[in-house]
């Protein structure tokens, strides 16, 4: 097994569309509805804060605050996504 | 009639926007619980979860047309005392304390005041009460499915010093085919608002209930306590013990503290190994596994016939 | 909160109660100003937390300043039972008619402080209270009510006190009763109270003990008294496992994890909670032939974070094999992340979580994610139809079977 300092995004990924991650307003709503901190506005931009990523709650909002197939959450584990 | 709650029982929930509370009231309400109203002063005219938030306890009585039957309060240690008086003097008769880390002058404080007016509490530092299948007031078995998961209506009353602890007993009793009558998470600290001994003329009187499952650790005297109260009034009620941190009975963990803060070991009288002699001198077995305490029930009452 | 000798000394002068002239110094020099000012003999007391300082050579009388210096020198450098002194006091050695023990200190099962006084002091009130129990006057006190002499009173004459001595007793008892209240003492004891040849009372001896969960309102009354709120005043040295996990706790608000490990010295890393669940726990695993490394509380929704350090810590102790992952059935705890935890810190060690995680037994909220997180990479779980017994059971085994 490869020593890894810090492993991120291991349990969960998310992909955020290309026509939404320049969108400035769903930068700032994600940002806002996520608990755990995995979205930021990067100057207008989606970012993904990718030490973050293995917080996930599965709590949905990220999903829901974009539009359908905006956002996707990917369980690494088992395969399956939470989208809409 | 289930012991401490019943089907029309009515209570609100004191400190019920903060973060604990809302789960809490969401957890209640699914359950069937009849919470009708919440306090958070400053915050009169919300709603969490459809119910309505008042300032004052006065306020919440004044919609209810009398005083709720009981109030869970979830307000942070330095506010405690003052919300739990102000239950009390409203009117309320039972106060489920889940805030932990109370001083421990308030709690004695407290509890006297209720004393003095002839309320009830449990806690603090607890999970509250649940009577399967009738109500549940506090976090105890967590969401309504996994309460109802864990607690099936039975025959066993349980009362534990470890919230968690009671939803392991009661899953087991109700595996079992038990069930649960009442189960009470008593709380963690030193002094508390209902002991053992306390609440058992409750189940003494509850029809439902023929047999009690004790979790305790050492620390304390309450099971000095139980022993005398059953010795000078006697009871028709099999009672099975659990004990935790047996280990905290050893050299090298004298004076450390573990677990709740009540658990600080004083001396050899509140020793692990002093209190399972005391009970099993008592006749109320002591079963060395979690998993044996439905076994130890069943022969208790199998041999009552 | 314990205090040092001389801390309670200045909590008890605060509050009306006589003491000594005595010194507290932090050098043999100090000491002989001291011993110098007091005039007559003096005695030299450690000031350690701990107990048995007699025994250990951490008392000693001197006639001279001198003496006194040159006691307080040794006495400074002297470690008793792993503690080395803050500093010494210097006390007139008294000239004692009689010694008397007065005490306000929690009674669990009243509900109440009750106060406790004898006219048999200096030794110990369990065995007076045993052998001679009409020396021994009690009275609880309520938490309501203004707190009233009449009480100390009656203690004080229960124990068969009259005469001068019965007010003087009075005063001190009423206000030991109201600084025990005032200052959520959970122990207020003066051992001896003694009363000198001029017939004046004084408190020979203090023995104050704060309850923790009130510190935080007492922050002004402490730092006048000199105490550092900073310091950390454990009976033992806390282990790095333990101030690791300690500052992880502290770095996150989400959830609670707690590890000790004095007196622990196995090989089996316990990664359990919650409270009760952690001490039926311990007591399975050692019960079945295991040796924790360390006892564990997880509590509340902790972060994958906070779960992940926790397991961390345990795993990197000396000796550490395997860990156990194990919880009574939880409420609010989310199984899955807890798993996502443990099994991330084996990945960062460079272990193989399959391999390294003995069982995994935690039913309750969100169970089924967990075990799908589990079975992915290969972590042998039960759930709630496995015993908390029979879980612990299973990793004394496998780590005992002398697995890879």
């Amino acid at each position: 097994m490869a020593q890894a300092e810090q492993l991120e995004g291991i349990f969960i990924d998310v992909d955020v569309s290309d026509e939404i991650v320049g969108d400035p307003e769903l930068a700032s709503k994600l940002e806002e509805v996520c608990p755990v901190d995995i979205y930021a506005n990067d100057d207008g931009k989606v970012a993904v804060v990718r030490e973050n990523l293995d917080e996930c709650v599965l709590c949905n909002l990220c999903v829901e605050a974009a539009p359908p197939g905006g956002v996707v959450v990917k369980k690494l584990y088992d395969g399956s996504a939470l989208r809409r | 009639m289930s012991v401490l709650l019943h089907e029309d029982f009515t209570f609100i929930v004191q400190g019920i926007t903060g973060r604990e509370a809302v789960n809490l009231t969401r957890e209640c309400l699914d359950y069937g619980s009849k919470i009708v109203g919440g306090v958070t002063p400053g915050r009169k005219g919300r709603e969490v979860h459809g119910v309505p938030v008042f300032d004052t306890v006065e306020q919440a009585v004044e919609h209810h047309g009398s005083p709720p039957d009981g109030a869970v309060a979830t307000v942070p240690p330095a506010f405690t005392k003052d919300a739990v008086f102000e239950a009390i003097e409203n009117g309320i008769k039972l106060i489920v304390i889940v805030t932990e880390r109370i001083p421990r002058r308030d709690v004695a404080e407290m509890v006297e005041l209720a004393s003095e007016r002839g309320a009830r509490i449990i806690g603090p530092n607890c999970l509250g009460v649940i009577a399967p299948g009738v109500a549940k007031m506090g976090g105890i078995g967590g969401p309504a499915k996994d309460a109802r998961k864990a607690y099936e209506p039975g025959r066993v009353g349980v009362m534990s010093r470890s919230g968690g602890m009671t939803t392991e007993i009661s899953s087991s009793l109700t595996a079992a085919g038990l069930g649960v009558s009442t189960a009470v998470s008593i709380g963690g600290d030193a002094i508390i608002g209902s002991t053992y001994a306390e609440l058992m003329p409750l189940f003494e009187a509850d029809e439902q209930t023929d047999a009690i499952v004790i979790y305790t650790e050492p620390g304390g005297r309450m099971e000095a306590e139980l022993v005398d109260w059953r010795e000078e009034n006697g009871s028709r009620l099999a009672i099975i013990a659990f004990m935790a941190g047996k280990f905290m009975d050893d050299e090298e963990m004298q004076g450390m503290s573990f677990g709740h803060a009540g658990t600080i070991v004083e001396g050899a009288e509140d020793s692990a190994t002093q209190k399972i002699a005391r009970l099993q001198e008592a006749g109320i077995p002591v079963v060395e596994r979690i998993d044996e305490i439905p076994g130890a029930v069943k022969d208790k009452l199998g041999a009552k016939v | 909160m314990r205090f040092y000798e001389y801390e309670s000394r200045r909590i008890v002068e605060r509050a009306g109660i006589p003491v000594t002239k005595y010194g507290f110094c932090t050098s043999a020099e100090e000491a002989r100003k001291a011993a110098e000012e007091i005039g007559g003999s003096t005695v030299i007391k450690s000031q350690v937390l701990t107990g048995g300082r007699m025994k250990a050579g951490g008392v000693k009388f001197a006639d001279t300043p001198e003496e006194a210096e040159a006691h307080a020198a040794e006495i400074l450098e002297l470690e008793i039972s792993g503690h080395m002194p803050v500093g010494v006091l210097v006390d007139p050695k008294a000239e004692v008619e009689q010694e008397y023990y007065a005490a306000v200190l929690w009674d669990g099962r009243a509900k109440r402080p009750m106060m406790l006084f004898s006219d048999m002091g200096g030794i110990d009130i369990e065995q007076v209270a045993e052998e001679h129990p009409d020396h021994v006057g009690r009275r609880h006190l309520s938490n309501l009510h203004p707190i009233s002499g009449f009480e100390a009173k009656q203690a004080v004459a229960n124990c068969g006190m009259t005469g001068r001595e019965l007010g003087q007793a009075t005063r001190v008892l009423t206000a030991l009763a109201q600084l025990q209240r005032d200052n959520d003492m959970t122990l207020a004891e003066i051992n001896p109270l003694a009363r000198l040849a001029d017939g004046s009372f004084v408190a020979l001896d203090a023995h104050m003990e704060m309850e923790d969960e009130a510190v935080g309102r007492h922050k002004r009354m402490l730092q006048e008294i000199g105490v550092d709120l900073d310091e950390p005043r454990e009976l033992y040295e806390p282990s790095d496992f333990e101030r690791n996990v300690k500052a992880i706790d502290s770095a996150d608000h989400r959830g609670v994890i707690q590890g000790k490990d004095h007196g622990f010295t196995g090989n089996l890393g316990l990664v359990i909670g919650a409270g009760g669940g952690s001490l039926t726990l311990t007591d399975a695993v050692r019960s079945q032939g295991g040796q924790p490394a360390n006892y564990a509380e997880i509590g509340g929704n902790p972060s994958v974070t906070k779960s992940k350090g926790l397991a961390m810590e345990v795993l990197k102790k000396d000796g550490v094999e395997k860990i156990a992952v194990m919880m009574s059935i939880v409420s609010n705890t989310r199984v899955d992340i807890v798993a996502r935890g443990v099994i991330a810190a084996c990945l960062e060690l460079g272990k193989d979580p399959a391999e390294t995680i003995a069982i995994f037994r935690i039913p309750g909220a969100w169970e089924e994610e967990g075990y799908k997180i589990l079975d992915k990479y290969g972590v042998e779980y039960a759930d709630r139809g496995t015993s908390m017994w029979d879980a612990a059971g299973t990793a004394v085994e496998k780590i005992q079977g002398g697995a890879v």
